[in-house]
């Protein structure tokens, strides 16, 4: 380490820090202009390539830190400078320190010891991989560009406006309107014609009334066409009661608002978080679980605001249905203000208001199943049950989960007995039994009431 | 045209001012509708103006809505956790090894949780002392969510208090000088011992007295004055050929409890070996009914025979008297004893330190295997002078602060009100206890305490055996447990937890890993010095309150063997109580009434008399003719009983609901400990009677006064048939020398029918083709009726594993109680069930004549079957436990409409609920009537007030099976539940089963292994093995239901020789 020279002048230090301060503000007030902060390669940055930084930041860094925000470690625009400045530390320093952090930490390095105990004794993970180019290069990244504005995306996506849906609306009304003035005035005009016919004493009369039947007379005479309707009326109606009482309780498609707008798209779409990471319990559980909420944390520790998929705009669809980048960083505020965190602090504060959601795939009391019997036994993908969750704006009721859904599955599928010692037996001989290599689950005996109720 | 002629009906309507007549024809009812009683209260009723026609509007309008918005499914939410518990998956249970030590009841248990609730009481098999539960444990975690507990400290008037306040008492006290009077249960605990200690240290006033409801002072007596410990000898009946018993309900509450494990171990027939057991008792007991030769004899002969025993195993003589029976079985054991000494055990419960005396010399004489007086038992430490002595101080004033744990003396003493007048004069008392009671409503304040569920704590059941308790779930109230409070009082800032373990690692675990124990629940101690320490931490606490009859000691210490004499001197020449004799003792169900407030237990029926909600006198049949006591069946199937007045030394206890008791001893009596419970008492859990008011001086046995008292009391009792009357295929019985001799084909009798004119064994004929049961699993349960000993655990277990509801006195009298597992005890109506079937084969025509006009006495069945009705004055007395029988070609699966009852290939009957009608067809074609109707919805409903109709009760509930609605069939699914989860871990972790993981609530709850449940497709297993026992037959097996429960022949060790 380098001898530092001007430790004890305070006031210069002072003075310094200040200018610091003034200037990192000047440049978080200049990228809050910038949407993507895309700090270019500069040269001050001595010899580091920026665009290989944003890389290993991402990959290394990320989950604790960000550039312009306190996380679970300190900001790191411009940190570089701000040590040099602040506590004299210069790069070997920061070489030393990411490298092996709890070492310099037990060694007693002051400013060590005083970031360790200022963020919580958490200690920073040790990354002795990492080169000195390496590091470099993310240092060169966290140096912040001062953008003149320019022409970078600016996005002023022009809202698609609600004007159409209004306008729409307004026309229908318009023309409802009319529609009603006409029939009324027909109705008016009919009437006064019939008045003035009246007061002129000109009957109208009906003239074929005495001779032609009326038609529905006639169909009323002919027994067998009515018979014909009634069995057809009674069948037709019978077949529509008898589809309306069979969806009675069977709540497909229901997709209830939840408390949080949790988008499964973003998560298990975009993001591919695979299902199990967060419906932990579905291994060895008959629930899948809704994750507790520090499984939430796990990630919007570090994700505190929805930037969009990268590289694209949301969708007009997106935007027509409120679903903004401000939208679900609002989403995001829900959870944190649910799990207690404070974001200024990175701290929970214990304050927790247990999320209500609103449970969407509810099987009857009597009715047992268990998830880790179909996920963890059977190796049954998620989706053949729940749908394409991962295109799941809203997450709504795939499969109707009626008993006959149910059984025909039980038909169809071959249990999964490869490698499972606990199958060896019985498959051996039931293979023998039924003279197939494969069984289905209704084979191993799942129709039988007493597997799933009890 | 019509007639003018005036039609009445009373002479008053011709009075055209009658106002009752007019108001007559007013209404259309002479008495108004009681409306408000269904509808709601009168004053809301009258300030609306809701008329008749309304109300149908009401009606149709609800009926309608309702139906509408069922189309409509409900919005369900579902919360999860914001911070997940890592040990916690929703949907899996979780497992802790707890201990229960109320005084009472000393085991250490597993308990099972559900998302963080305890649910089940399980068996800890890593316990090698008291590792069972018995009934009342198991149904202990019903206990948990009583809503009547204390949810928070109270005064005595019932207001609500802080805890602070009571703090602040207390700690006024304690420096004042006055003795501070700490009355509490058997803890057994090594850290109470020493926090006890500790405080005593600090404030030398405090005096801790252990108070035990009910009493074994006799035997810890006796036990001190030999070996010089105020402990329990330990008895390991496993290693007991010969056991010979006075009057000692030892597979009942005997000095503690749980000896009945070891007990059946020794009877299952091994190597043609097994133990004998002889029992001389008054009162029919458990242990009385499971013995090879039960003697009916009153306490006085008892004790003679007792005394002769001894006199004549030192080849002396005792004298007195005995009846001849006895005196022939005496002889024939006494004989048998000289052969083998060191395998024979004597064992009485009569509170008498004379007998007790003898006991200990007898067993120590013989050098008794099953006798352990160097490991000795904790589980009783009560002293009863010292209580006496305590009370005489309150009365006098002596005492500054009187505080209470785990005991209710206002309900258990004898002399309540003594003690009334004295906790009068006592200026502070505070009353631990989970529930209000008759002692905290005298106190100045109820503290609430914590179930043992929610506590830590430990204990020492055994000398070097100690187990821990830890909470299961967090404090569900405003509550703090008595240790705690010790500690805050004593201004240590300590948690108990934090104490406990600083306990066990300076006394008890000698470097042993605490987290270990904790997770283990018991640690056994290795070296001999470390358990003197802790043993002493245990004796500490009540030797220095043993200071008083210290006199009584010395002059028993002086020379055991003459006061050994003088003891079988005395016992020799007992005379006989003026009147009858009075047993007093405690159920199995019940206990000494901790737990009155638990609907299971309540519910749970007598092993002996199948009576359930009640206490009752026992009398014998020719007492109660003397008396004109009766016992009768009315239309309605109820059985009925006169009630009695009893009087013990002047104190009466009236309207005492009789029972007359096959077996009881001529001129005796027998009444249960606690019943009669009022205070803090939902209204239904009210039932019997205090018996503890006739508890005189701690003694069990006393002389009482029995008279006819008016009126009959309504018993809800579920078995009214008492004996089998010679149908030996129910319950197979033979003796230990024919078993040993002869071919099973003579004593296992396989039924035959005839085929083809061939007569063939019933189970070789089929009406159907039989089912491929060969692939996967096959599920059998065994049932060993030697190892069987009625304890009810497996009821209890059933109840709580299967969500089985309770459904209260007054349908249990109806018959509809809702068991999935009952067990049958039946009475042989002759001696033995052997010569019962004899006399039925020898039945000679109808005899009609004989049984109209004659005197019954002829051979003639019609006779024969009504002697054969009626038990004997001494039955033999056999237990069955039957659930569904699960059988392969099941009747009620062919007779169901709509096939909501059916097979599968793993030997299961599946029962569907949702699919069920409730034309309950398949009930009356079941042979075995173990299909239960669903009457009512029992939870939910504010008329079936048994904790399932609050939040707080259906925390019990298991979530893994259904809650039966009303309408409904249900019956025992063989823990499809447990079965199914063991394949399903097996599968997930790609093995095979292992043997030992398929149980069903009832197997796992058997610690005496006569529930054996498995895979007979795995033959390699258990149950497999069993089925091929010579013994093994199956119930009704010439109906050919091919059950895939099946039983073991009960065998009785009757050899003389």
């Amino acid at each position: 380490m380098k001898k530092v020279t001007y430790r004890n002048q305070i006031s210069k230090v002072l003075g310094i820090s200040l200018v610091v301060f003034l200037l990192s503000s000047i440049s978080l007030f200049a990228q809050n202009e910038v949407v993507a902060e895309e700090p270019a390669a500069t040269e001050d940055a001595s010899s580091g390539d920026a665009v290989k930084g944003k890389q290993l930041f991402n990959q290394n860094c990320a989950a604790c830190h960000a550039l312009n925000r306190k996380m679970t470690g300190p900001a790191l625009a411009n940190v570089e400078a701000r040590l040099a400045e602040d506590e004299g530390l210069d790069r070997e320093w920061l070489y030393a320190w990411i490298k092996n952090s709890p070492g310099m930490i037990k060694s007693g390095d002051a400013y060590a010891v005083k970031i360790y105990n200022e963020y919580n004794q958490a200690a920073m993970t040790a990354f002795p991989t990492l080169s000195n180019a390496d590091i470099d290069n993310i240092l060169a990244y966290t140096v912040p560009v001062i953008d003149n504005g320019g022409e970078k995306e600016t996005k002023t996506i022009p809202i698609v406006s609600n004007e159409p849906g209004i306008s729409n609306e307004i026309i229908l009304g318009a023309l409802v309107l009319v529609f009603a003035l006409l029939v009324m005035m027909l109705f008016l005009v009919n009437k006064t014609l019939r008045r003035i016919a009246e007061a002129n004493g000109v009957v109208v009369a009906d003239e074929n009334a005495e001779e032609r039947t009326p038609i529905w007379k006639a169909f009323a005479k002919n027994q067998f066409l009515v018979l014909c309707t009634v069995i057809f009326l009674l069948l037709g109606s019978g077949y529509f009661a008898y589809g309306w009482m069979m969806q009675v309780g069977v709540d497909q498609g229901y997709a209830p608002i939840q408390p949080i707008h949790y988008s499964h798209k973003i998560h298990a779409g975009t993001n591919k978080i695979e299902c199990k990471y967060c419906h932990s319990s579905a291994r060895k559980s008959k629930h899948s679980g809704i994750p507790s909420l520090n499984v939430c944390m796990n990630c919007h520790k570090s994700i505190y605001e929805y930037t969009g998929v990268a590289g694209e705009a949301p969708s007009q669809e997106d935007l027509a249905n409120g679903y903004t980048n401000d939208f679900y960083t609002g989403e995001i505020k829900k959870l944190y203000a649910a799990v207690g965190w404070d974001e200024e602090n990175q701290k929970y504060t214990g304050d927790t208001k247990p999320v209500e959601w609103v449970r969407i795939h509810n099987l009857p009391d009597f009715a047992y199943f268990n998830h880790s019997q179909h996920v963890e036994v059977g190796k049954i993908e998620c989706q053949t049950c729940h749908g394409p969750v991962e295109e799941m704006e809203i997450m709504y009721q795939y499969s109707p989960l009626t008993m006959g859904w149910c059984i025909n599955c039980h038909r169809e599928t071959n249990v999964q007995v490869e490698g499972n010692e606990y199958y060896a037996k019985i498959h051996e001989e039931l293979s023998k039994k039924y003279g197939v290599e494969t069984l289905t689950a209704a084979q191993m005996g799942g129709l039988e009431c007493g597997k799933c109720h009890y | 045209m019509a007639s003018n002629k005036k039609y009445w009906k009373s002479e008053a309507e011709l009075n055209p001012n009658d106002s009752i007549v007019e108001a007559l024809r007013q209404n259309e009812f002479v008495e108004d509708i009681p409306v408000d009683e269904f509808l709601g209260d009168k004053e809301t009723l009258e300030s609306t103006n809701t008329n008749r026609r309304d109300f149908l509007k009401y009606v149709g309008f609800s009926t309608a809505a309702a139906s509408l918005a069922a189309c409509e499914g409900p919005v369900i939410k579902s919360i999860p956790y914001v911070v997940a518990p890592e040990n916690i998956v929703p949907g899996v249970a979780n497992y802790y090894a707890t201990t229960i030590a109320n005084g009472f009841d000393f085991a250490s248990i597993l308990i099972k949780t559900r998302e963080g609730r305890p649910i089940k009481v399980e068996n800890n098999k890593e316990a090698k002392v008291a590792g069972s539960a018995n009934a009342r444990v198991q149904a202990s975690v019903l206990s948990l969510y009583d809503s009547t507990r204390l949810q928070g400290p109270k005064s005595g008037a019932g207001d609500d208090v802080s805890w602070d306040v009571i703090d602040a008492a207390v700690k006024s006290k304690l420096g004042s000088g006055k003795q501070i009077a700490l009355l509490t249960q058997t803890y057994a605990s090594p850290s109470t011992s020493r926090l006890l200690e500790e405080l005593k240290a600090a404030y030398p006033t405090v005096n801790h007295v252990t108070y035990d409801a009910i009493s074994e002072e006799a035997a810890l007596s006796a036990f001190e004055a030999k070996y010089g410990e105020r402990a329990l000898a330990d008895y390991n009946f496993e290693n007991a050929d010969i056991i010979v018993s006075f009057g000692a309900d030892f597979l009942g509450d005997w000095q503690g409890g749980g000896y009945d494990s070891g007990y059946s171990k020794g009877r299952v027939p091994k190597n043609g070996k097994m133990s004998k057991h002889v029992q001389f008792e008054a009162n029919m007991s458990l242990t009385g009914a499971n013995a090879d030769k039960r003697v009916a004899l009153s306490s006085q002969f008892q004790k003679v025979a007792l005394a002769y025993l001894y006199a004549k195993l030192n080849g002396t003589n005792a004298g007195g008297e005995l009846p001849a029976d006895a005196q022939k079985v005496l002889d024939i054991l006494i004989a048998q004893i000289r052969k083998n000494k060191s395998g024979a055990v004597v064992v009485s419960g009569i509170d008498d330190i004379n007998v007790q005396t003898v006991v200990l010399a007898i067993n120590e004489m013989l050098g008794s295997k099953a006798f352990d007086s160097k490991a000795p038992r904790y589980t009783r430490q009560g002293n009863t002078k010292a209580v006496q002595s305590l009370i005489a101080d309150m009365n006098a004033g002596k005492v500054g602060a009187l505080i209470i744990d785990g005991v209710n003396p206002m309900y258990s003493l004898p002399n309540a009100a003594e003690f009334k007048t004295g906790i009068e004069n006592v200026g502070l008392s505070v009353t631990f206890s989970t529930n209000w009671n008759e002692t905290s409503a005298v106190s100045t304040y109820a503290a609430a305490s914590n179930h043992y569920l929610e506590s830590w704590g430990d204990a020492q059941i055994k000398k070097g055996h100690y187990s821990l308790m830890q909470p299961t779930i967090k404090e569900l109230f405003d509550t703090r447990q008595f240790q705690a409070s010790v500690l805050k009082w004593m201004g240590n800032d300590k948690s108990y937890y934090d104490y406990i373990k600083e306990t066990w690692n300076t006394f008890v675990l000698n470097g042993s890993d605490f987290n270990k124990a904790i997770h283990d629940g018991v640690f056994v101690a290795g070296g001999d010095a470390i358990v003197n320490d802790a043993a002493e931490l245990v004796a500490m606490a009540t030797t220095a309150s043993e200071e008083a009859d210290t006199v009584i000691d010395e002059e028993q210490m002086m020379s055991s063997s003459t006061s050994i004499s003088s003891a079988v001197r005395s016992l020799a020449s007992a005379t006989g109580a003026d009147g009858m004799e009075l047993t007093l003792y405690s159920k199995v169900g019940m206990g000494d009434g901790q737990q009155a407030n638990n609907p299971w237990l309540q519910e749970f029926p007598d092993p002996i008399t199948r009576v359930s909600w009640d206490n009752y006198v026992t009398v014998s049949k020719a007492d109660a003719q003397t008396l004109g006591l009766i016992n009768e069946n009315v239309a309605n199937g109820g059985l009925d009983g006169s009630y009695a007045n009893l009087t013990v030394n002047g104190i009466p206890v009236n309207n005492v609901p009789v029972i007359i008791q096959p077996g009881q001893a001529k001129g005796t009596a027998g009444l249960s400990f606690g019943y009669g419970k009022k205070a803090g008492m939902k209204s239904e859990m009210q039932t019997g009677v205090n018996a503890f008011a006739l508890y005189q001086d701690f003694n069990n046995i006393q002389s009482v006064k029995i008279e006819k008292a008016v009126g009959m009391h309504e018993f809800a009792c579920v078995q009214l048939h008492k004996t089998m009357m010679g149908r030996g295929d129910i319950i197979k019985e033979t003796t230990l020398e024919i078993f040993n001799t002869k071919d099973h084909a003579e004593w296992n009798h396989v039924p035959v029918v005839s085929l083809n004119h061939q007569e063939v064994p019933a189970t070789s004929v089929d009406l159907w083709d039989s089912f491929d049961r060969s692939i996967g699993h096959h599920f059998n349960m065994s049932i060993d009726l030697n190892a069987c000993t009625g304890c009810g655990a497996c009821v209890i277990a059933c109840h709580a594993e299967n969500n089985v509801p309770v459904v209260g006195k007054q349908e249990v009298r109806k018959s509809r109680d809702m068991h999935w597992l009952r067990i049958d005890r039946y009475y042989s109506s002759e001696d033995t069930f052997e010569a019962d079937d004899i006399e039925k084969d020898d039945a000679d025509g109808v005899g009609l004549g004989n049984y109209m006009f004659g005197d019954r006495e002829g051979d003639g069945s019609l006779s024969t079957f009504d002697r054969l009705e009626e038990p004997s004055a001494n039955p033999q007395v056999a237990f069955q436990p039957v659930m569904c029988q699960h059988c392969n070609h099941a009747p009620c699966e062919t007779v169901c409409p709509v096939a909501a009852t059916s097979h599968s290939r793993q030997g299961q009957n599946h029962m569907a609920y949702n699919r069920c009608v409730g034309t309950r067809y398949c009930a009356n074609n079941c042979p075995y009537k173990v299909r239960r109707f669903n009457w009512f919805l029992y939870n939910n409903n504010d008329e079936f007030d048994f904790h399932m109709n609050n939040d707080l009760g259906k925390m019990v509930v298991n979530p893994d099976v259904n809650v039966r609605s009303r309408g409904v069939i249900e019956k025992c699914s063989m823990c499809i539940q447990k079965t199914q989860k063991s394949i399903l871990d097996a599968k997930r972790d790609g093995r095979p089963v292992a043997d030992d993981e398929f149980q069903t609530a009832c197997s796992s709850a058997c610690s005496n292994g006569a529930i054996v449940f498995g895979d007979i497709n795995d033959k390699e297993s258990e149950v497999a093995e069993l089925k091929e026992s010579d013994r093994m037959y199956h119930l009704l097996e010439h109906v050919g239901t091919k059950p895939n429960v099946f039983y073991h022949v009960k065998v009785r060790n009757t050899t003389e020789a």
